[in-house]
């Protein structure tokens, strides 16, 4: 099938950017969205133009480099897929598409389709980890811990912190990202004696790198590649008050 | 130059306690002044660098991706070992040990191996102090699963996301370093070469990714933490910034290099289904446990496999192996998988694949069960292959997954350059010929979170430093040819992309130097790279400039660098007149096929010695068994 892209390109953080429009033939249904891309950038090099720039490494939609909005969408049409999981035979012959970086200011483009993520390192460091310093640790099964709170911690943990979220939300909030680190170690029992601090910390730091407010729009659930649900913002707000309470 | 392991001496058993008895401590207040540089965030580099600063030292951590986060760790889906025999099934300290040197095939240290198995246990008290939701039971306690090549439960899981949880979990400790200030962490740097003052590791130069320059960092000690080297294979389950360059560019600065021929060809990943393939996928192998591997009697059989009835199939793995049956160690596996597919007996349009059934299993367990044990691989092979293995069987081929050999290290985990020292899968320690499942993740972080702060703890109290700083000539001779070299790969402007050149390059390691080898193809490797690489160096173009983010020029980097390792690898397969583990030579095989090794004549680690002109050096490390007993290993 063929292909019609329209392309953000952007030279760099301070240039202006724009659309630029190319047609990639014999694009196999087989492919993924990512491989159409390097058949693009191997067209575009041996034209003598410079490829276009994406964050791209595991490609079995884990490690959260991939960040495409397509035609809108963050990641594309499939629910649960990040883009690099997305296969051509999702799309039609003769399809438009128009291909952008994720959009925010806490996340300034690099360059195209390369953006700086760097803000979510920045609210990890402010209190994403449980104090525990390599040689400490209990035996394992000292304290048992119910199934199900693991298994809820597990599906918080799975967060690949690729800044969907932030993307599709109409005010660019960070509040699934952080409600789920915060949620995965309040489920735990290693996560209780910090939790406070912790939400208090990783709420502000939050607010400090530019990301605004939750206002239940949800759409950050629906674009999530690992489907991760809202009810840890709402949880993250609880234990926002009770934090706060507690403090004074 | 004699290569020496350091292995302390003793029973088995006690080196390490009298090792660490025998330590030679530094003072906290000195531990401040040291400076210690970190290359890579995997799991062998994040919980370096986090348990590092926790006692004090200063480090600077590197990682080529955006977040230390992404390293390609995250990626691991089935497990990790650990003795602690919570199922009470018999295993222990000396079982794992054993299991793991016996999987190796017999061509790993002993001392080495023997610690990797006493410090599993710690890891995972470890991670779980962290918040690593690993699988529990009803009752509370973890699970175990087992894996490949194993007999008892030994592996730890978190889903199939292992590896992303084990790194999060370090990843979560070296954050909260970088918040206390102990850490600087450096995102988008690729070290490009490593500088020695009077003979010893002293910094490295990095390329900044976004801006294209080139920095430089003074340290007292050096830690290559920067993975696995399949990629040279081109296709291959690694992530696509995983590369050899750092260890390469140390390799040049004179660390030796081990085993390189010493890979491992994953048996279960999904097939290659076209040309514009960009890397492969693997199907955890837990998927054995439940899955039975087969292919049709007959080559003409060109039924759908649900049609295929009982009597005109093969599961020929049971056949051959009925006490392991699917569960042989991966080499033995892919090899048959190879063997079947030889005979015009694979499957698919390509013919290059066989079958994973769960018919039986789901029969048996019911689809809930099958549901819940691999749910989420189910969901990935279907995204990718658009087929149901709920209803009909996967289809699976064998792809280049991990690579044992590496930088040689001695037990400190130093390598031939004083200073500079080798973790996780950069390193070529404790796997051997042939790694068995799960024990990656255990040697990661074995390496970074129970040795490596006191084996480099050792080697900074013994020593005396001078202040050396970034205007030494040493800094600038090694910018100047990091700078040379980036000047000369966009100034060539050929014909070729750096893909068309990776993609050849991977062909010829596949072909001569992947899962089955001899004498010829291997010569007909060496000659074949080496011309590619001369070609590469006249014709290839890369686009754009270097004071910008462009990743064509550091594939270029990256690719220009595995042209290099290629041929050594391809000489060292060669070199080694023997069958062991992932290193199958045709001329060496018993009557039934299987690999034959020669303990007699090469029971040691072949180390390369780069030279400035000529081929490299071999100097080989002989190994001594004085605890397990060198059998043929046997699967049947
Ligand atoms: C798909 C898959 C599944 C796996 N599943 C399992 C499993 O279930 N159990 C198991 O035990 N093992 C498994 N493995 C193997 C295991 O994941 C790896 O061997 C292990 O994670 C390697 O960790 P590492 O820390 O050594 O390196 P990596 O995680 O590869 O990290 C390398 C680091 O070095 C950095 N780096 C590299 N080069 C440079 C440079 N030049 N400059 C700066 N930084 C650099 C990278 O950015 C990265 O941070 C699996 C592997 C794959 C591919
Ligand atoms: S490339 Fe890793 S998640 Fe997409």
């Amino acid at each position: 099938m063929t292909i019609y892209l329209n392309v953000w390109r952007q030279e760099g953080p301070d240039k202006p950017g724009r659309f630029e429009t190319y047609t990639v033939p014999d694009v196999s249904p087989d492919m993924s969205f990512l491989e159409m891309f390097d058949v693009l950038n191997e067209q575009l090099t041996l034209e003598g133009k410079e490829p276009v720039e994406f964050d791209h490494d595991c490609r079995e939609g884990i490690c959260g480099s991939c960040n495409m909005v397509i035609n809108g969408q963050a990641h594309g049409p499939n629910a649960r897929t990040a883009t690099c999981q997305l296969h051509m035979r999702s799309f039609k012959d003769g399809d438009t598409l128009f291909v952008e970086p994720w959009r925010a200011s806490a996340f300034p483009v690099i360059k195209d389709l390369v953006v700086d993520r760097d803000a979510f390192d920045r609210i990890m460091e402010a209190g994403g980890y449980v104090s525990v310093n390599t040689g400490n640790a209990p035996d394992a099964n000292s304290i048992p811990i119910d199934k199900v709170a693991a298994d809820s911690a597990m599906d918080y943990a799975a967060c690949i912190g690729c800044g969907a979220c932030v993307a599709a939300c109409p005010n660019a909030s960070a509040s699934l990202f952080v409600g789920a680190k915060l949620a995965h170690l309040s489920l735990l029992p290693q996560g209780q004696p910090e939790r406070n601090r912790r939400v208090v910390n990783m709420v502000h730091q939050m607010k400090e790198e530019g990301f605004g407010d939750c206002s239940n729009h949800a759409e950050c659930e629906a674009v999530c590649p690992k489907g991760i649900s809202i009810a840890g913002i709402a949880a993250m707000r609880r234990d926002y008050v009770k934090a706060m309470l507690a403090a004074d | 130059m004699k290569l020496d392991a350091k292995e302390p001496a003793g029973p088995l058993e006690q080196k390490w306690d009298r090792y660490l008895k025998d330590l030679k401590l530094v003072s906290p207040n000195n531990k401040r002044k040291h400076h210690v540089i970190v290359v890579g965030t995997g799991l062998a580099g994040a919980s370096a660098a986090a348990t590092l600063a926790e006692l004090g030292y200063h480090i600077s951590a590197f990682c080529i991706q955006d977040s230390a986060r992404r390293a390609h760790s995250i990626a691991a889906q089935g497990g990790i070992n650990a003795a602690k025999n919570y199922p009470g099934d018999g295993d222990s300290v000396w079982r794992l040990f054993y299991d793991t040197i016996k999987g190796g095939d017999y061509r790993s240290r002993e001392s080495n191996v023997y610690r990797l198995a006493q410090n599993s246990n710690n890891i995972i008290d470890q991670c779980v102090a962290q918040g690593v939701p690993f699988a529990r039971e009803y009752g509370g306690y973890l699970a175990n699963r087992s894996f490949g090549g194993a007999q008892v439960s030994r592996t730890f899981y978190a889903r199939g996301q292992t590896g992303q949880q084990l790194l999060l979990g370090a990843y979560s400790a070296l954050s909260r370093q970088v918040s206390a200030g102990n850490i600087d962490m450096y995102a988008r740097r690729e070290m490009l070469d490593l500088v020695v003052v009077d003979g010893k590791a002293r910094g490295i130069i990095t390329r900044n990714l976004v801006t294209g320059e080139l920095e430089r960092y003074a340290a007292d000690a050096v830690l290559l933490c920067t993975g696995g080297y399949g990629n040279v294979y081109f296709l291959s389950t690694n992530a696509k910034n995983s590369n050899v360059t750092a260890a390469w560019r140390c390799y040049k600065r004179g660390a030796f290099f081990a085993n390189g021929c010493f890979t491992q060809i994953h048996p279960t990943c999904i097939p290659v289904h076209g040309d514009y393939q960009s890397k492969l996928t693997l199907m955890s192998e837990s998927l054995r446990n439940d899955g039975r591997v087969w292919v049709p009697k007959n080559p003409e059989d060109s039924r759908p496999p649900q049609q295929i009835p009982e009597e005109d199939r093969d599961y020929y793995l049971e056949r051959k192996y009925p006490s392991f049956g699917n569960l042989v160690p991966r080499d033995v596996a892919s090899r048959n998988a190879k063997y079947v597919t030889d005979e015009g007996r694979g499957v698919g349009a390509t013919g290059l694949s066989v079958y994973l059934d769960f018919r039986d299993s789901i029969k048996r367990l019911g689809r809930d069960v099958i549901s819940q044990r691999y749910g989420n691989l189910f969901e990935m092979y279907e995204r990718i292959t658009d087929d149901n293995p709920y209803q009909v069987p996967m289809r699976i081929y064998p792809a280049v997954h991990y690579t044992m050999g590496g930088t040689w290290v001695d037990y400190n985990l130093m390598t031939t350059v004083p200073g500079l020292f080798c973790l996780g899968e950069a390193n070529f320690s404790d796997h051997g010929a042939n790694r068995l499942g799960a024990s990656a993740l255990m040697q990661g972080l074995s390496d970074g979170y129970f040795v490596i702060p006191y084996t480099m703890g050792q080697y900074i109290a013994g020593e005396s430093f001078q202040a050396v700083d970034t205007e030494h000539d040493a800094f600038k001779e090694a910018e100047n040819a990091s700078r040379e070299r980036l000047s000369k790969l966009l100034s060539i402007n050929g014909n070729k992309t750096v893909l068309q050149f990776h993609k050849e390059l991977g062909q010829f390691m596949w072909d001569y130097v992947g899962m089955s080898r001899n004498s010829e193809g291997l010569k007909k490797a060496i000659s074949g790279i080496s011309a590619l690489k001369e070609s590469f160096w006249n014709d290839v173009r890369v686009p754009g400039s270097n004071d910008t983010l462009n990743k064509s020029l550091e594939f270029a980097g990256r690719v220009a660098d595995f042209l290099e390792l290629g041929e050594v690898m391809a000489r060292d397969a060669l070199e080694r007149e023997e069958s062991c583990g992932g290193h199958f030579r045709e001329e060496y095989q018993t009557p039934e096929g299987e690999a034959l090794r020669n303990d007699d004549d090469f029971a040691y680690v072949a180390a390369w010695e780069h030279q400035e002109s000529g081929p490299a050096v071999l100097h080989k490390e002989k190994l001594a068994f004085e605890n397990v007993k060198l059998t043929q290993r046997s699967y049947k």
